[in-house]
């Protein structure tokens, strides 16, 4: 056979396969969009927004409490792992290598690989076990869940700022804290942001470390001593009650926590577009 | 002649690597001295120990004198961020902070130096960038990002950073070697300028540019000062063998 031939043929059979590839990797999740777009779509109306969860029995109701409960719980989580994974990521890039700071990227990778169910319990028994199934022990779960991210991404980020950029601020006279704090972090600041929200991303749907350390919760928030609301929670909860308006409500939920993770998701991306 | 630098002994390391090896030399005040030598001679090394700038190369060291306005820099007690705020520095490529505008850039090592005041600070960008020869170009895009200069205005740019600091010398490392002809031009023809107020050191591997602009010149070749004096003398009659050769492109 002539080999020209030949190569062409074996170059389609390879496009088939790559797109074959492709395709069946997309199949999951363009079901999974439909299915919870057409199912959560249905459920959401004004009282979906306003309203807490209903009791058993009741009719309509929302996930109000939960949208609530999300928040607080991401943004408390983010209060104590942003500083904390912004600071080890400087630390990284900015002061050289060392044996500490070998050790701590080492300490994160293995963190980053900790099954957060494993979090989740960590949480329970540090904070869960003195002060009770509460929103800073979850929070405390998903901070530690973000740590690792956040400290990576920062890391990464601040290495990309060439070393030129802190040359030229050093020899300008500007002590060094100064050079890092307000020149090289404002030149890597969008990718720095980025990574930040792509751990929120992460978080945001969290589950099992949740449920382990503050529970499923039905009503507003009450206290950093007490649960909340949370919307993956409500999807595992609701999906698998037998109470009709519960099951449309945990469609709605997972709507509602695909659309937040994706807006998070986009805005990244957006950021991303506009680095230097 | 009024003595800005007097260098004894300077001796400079990277890790094992040997990189200047005892440099005495005094550098006069208010003029322009070139440093020339082939490639991997310590120029750059040489001019980075004048502000204590070597010593951030981690795995750097020095030892040796840097006396300069009759203060040893090296001295125990000397603060390196005092030294580099009299002694400025521009660099081979221009390095405009990325994500400032021009005012900024320009602004931004007296802000963070405490100074607060609009005024004083608007005329400072002014004056910066008037003897930077750029205000003229740049005047109605203060807050336009400083990457979206030309090189060459980046380079002078970079230049009225330096000088926004009120430095008393400008160092500068080849700063002509990414730029055209023409921005070359101007670059040289504020050198001269600047040296009127200011002691410059420049770095070259250009020995036309060094014959144009400076005073005097030092040959450097393997981390030793071969020869120094005024710069007439060296091109026109130099006295050590190493130096014709390197001048006549019999090497480098």
């Amino acid at each position: 056979m002539d080999h020209h031939k030949f190569r062409v043929i074996k170059d389609r059979l390879i496009q088939f396969l790559v797109y074959l590839a492709l395709f069946s990797a997309l199949i999951p999740l363009f079901s999974i969009l439909y299915e919870v777009g057409a199912r959560g779509f249905s459920t959401i109306n004004i009282e979906f927004f306003i309203k807490p969860t209903p009791t058993v029995g009741e009719s309509g109701g929302g996930v109000a409490n939960a949208i609530q409960g999300t928040l607080i719980t991401i943004g408390l989580a983010s209060l104590i792992g942003v500083p904390i994974g912004l600071m080890s990521g400087i630390f990284l890039s900015e002061y050289g290598e060392s044996k500490l700071s070998v050790a701590i990227r080492f300490l994160h990778d293995v963190l980053n690989g900790v099954p957060s169910i494993v979090i989740g319990v960590f949480a329970y028994a540090l904070i869960t076990r003195s002060i009770g199934f509460s929103v800073t022990a979850a929070a405390f779960a998903l901070a530690v869940i973000m740590i690792p991210i956040v400290t990576r991404t920062t890391e990464e980020a601040l290495k990309l700022v060439p070393m030129s950029v802190r040359e030229a601020a050093i020899a300008l006279g500007i002590p060094r804290w100064k050079t890092t704090i307000i020149v090289v972090l404002s030149s890597a600041k969008k990718a720095i942001v980025t990574g930040i929200l792509l751990s929120i991303a992460r978080i945001a749907g969290e589950s099992a470390p949740v449920l382990v350390s503050m529970g499923f919760w039905r009503w507003w928030f009450a206290g950093l001593n007490r649960p909340v609301a949370n919307l993956a929670l409500n999807v595992f909860i609701f999906a698998t009650s037998p109470f009709e308006n519960w099951v449309a409500l945990a469609w709605g939920s997972a709507l509602i926590l695909i659309l937040l993770v994706l807006g998070i998701s986009i805005a990244a991306r957006v950021l991303i577009k506009g680095r230097y | 002649m009024a003595v800005k630098f007097d260098i004894q002994n300077l001796n400079a390391w990277f890790g094992s690597k040997h990189v200047l090896k005892n440099i005495n030399m005094k550098i006069e005040e208010n003029a322009v001295t070139a440093i020339i030598g082939p490639s991997g001679c310590g120029k750059t090394t040489f001019i980075r120990c004048l502000n204590r700038m070597h010593e951030i190369t981690p795995g750097s060291r020095v030892s040796g004198k840097v006396i300069f306005n009759g203060v040893n820099i090296y001295d125990n007690g000397v603060d390196p961020v005092m030294v580099r705020r009299k002694i400025g520095m521009v660099f081979q490529k221009p390095n405009p902070f990325p994500m400032m505008s021009v005012y900024d850039n320009v602004a931004i090592g007296l802000k963070l130096n405490g100074v607060r005041d609009k005024k004083t600070l608007d005329a400072a960008v002014r004056r910066s960038l008037e003897l930077a020869n750029l205000w003229d170009e740049v005047k109605d895009d203060l807050k336009k990002s400083g990457a979206s200069l030309s090189g060459g205005q980046q380079q002078r740019l970079c230049i009225a950073r330096a000088l926004a600091v009120e430095p008393e010398v400008l160092l500068m490392d080849e700063p002509c070697s990414a730029l055209d002809p023409i921005a070359t031009a101007k670059i040289e023809a504020l050198i001269r300028e600047l040296a009127k107020n200011y002691t410059i050191v420049i770095v070259t591997h250009n020995m036309q540019q060094a014959a144009r602009v400076s005073d005097y010149t030092a040959f450097l070749y393997l981390g030793e000062l071969i020869e120094y004096g005024a710069t007439k003398q060296i091109f026109e009659n130099p006295k050590h063998e190493l130096t014709e050769k390197y001048l006549t492109g019999k090497f480098g």
